[in-house]
């Protein structure tokens, strides 16, 4: 079995490169959705992290964490995307630069 | 095989992944985002973890992509010129540099520690989806129920975000 196993390496350094790919996308995109969805990419690549060593390790503790992140993932994206309406309603914007009410 | 497959789900998972980050339009984003998670749901299976590859596809590409897509339509965004930061050519410089050093540490590093009981065929002769239900309602029952919770108050959130504020405060007349 273990001769057939991709390298546990392998799944880690995939999910950093997906990490920084979010990371990168929050970071220099100025689109509030996209920004969000950078975030999505961020989780995601935790999540492989967890489900990587979840099976190595032959434990359950690392697929019950991606569960719930999965979960919390939900309720970021249903907050998040009702304060772009709001704020959409009152600027007609997205563009993060220009959300700076609470900036002082 | 195995590498095979990883090899492809790998290589179509990083370039959606750069795609949803670089393409101008947010609907191609959006789709972009969806080949993401559908390939990412393929590495759960090569890491025989069947009911998340389940959860990731109906709660993901399922639910939040389509919200995603629905507040892209709703919202019915102008696409501007300028939608990168506009000094996007140092971060970028900056975050490759640090993956760099970082992917080399992660390929050097060895890696160990204490095995649990969830093996491959205990995995196999129970069905993975009774696995993580047992594990959930024993020993995660707690957080189990604080996420719960979480959601309710995740979805009342929301809603009163949503609603018009008109109905929130009346014009005194």
């Amino acid at each position: 079995m273990s001769a057939m196993m991709v390298p546990l390496s392998a799944y880690v350094g995939l999910s950093a490169i997906l990490f920084f790919t979010g990371l990168l996308g929050v970071l220099i995109r100025r689109n509030f959705i996209i920004v969000l969805m950078s975030v999505e990419i961020m989780l995601n690549a935790a999540n492989i992290n967890l489900v990587a060593f979840s099976h190595y390790l032959e434990s359950m503790a690392g697929q019950l964490a991606a569960l719930f992140v999965i979960a919390i993932a939900a309720g970021e994206a249903a907050v998040g995307l009702a304060i772009i309406i709001v704020v959409f309603r009152g600027k007609i914007s997205t563009n993060v630069d220009q959300i700076n009410v609470l900036k002082w | 095989m195995i590498y095979l497959l990883f090899g492809y789900f790998a290589t179509v998972s990083i370039i959606a992944g750069v795609m949803t980050v670089a393409l101008k339009n947010p609907v191609h984003c959006g789709l972009g985002l969806l080949t993401l998670l559908l390939h990412v749901a393929g590495l759960f299976v090569l890491l025989n973890a069947e009911f998340l590859f389940a959860v990731q596809i109906i709660v993901y590409a399922g639910a939040i992509l389509v919200l995603y897509l629905f507040v892209l339509m709703l919202l019915s965004l102008k696409t501007e010129e300028q939608y990168l930061h506009r000094k996007y050519v140092w971060i970028i410089f900056g975050g490759v540099g640090i993956l760099g050093e970082l992917l080399i540490l992660i390929l050097q590093s060895p890696y160990g520690g204490a095995k649990g009981d969830a093996t491959a065929e205990v995995l196999l002769t129970t069905g993975p989806s009774h696995a993580v239900g047992i594990t959930m309602f024993s020993d995660y029952l707690l957080l189990f129920e604080i996420v719960g919770v979480f959601l309710l108050g995740a979805i009342i959130g929301a809603i009163v975000l949503a609603k018009p504020p008109a109905a929130i405060d009346p014009e005194p007349e």
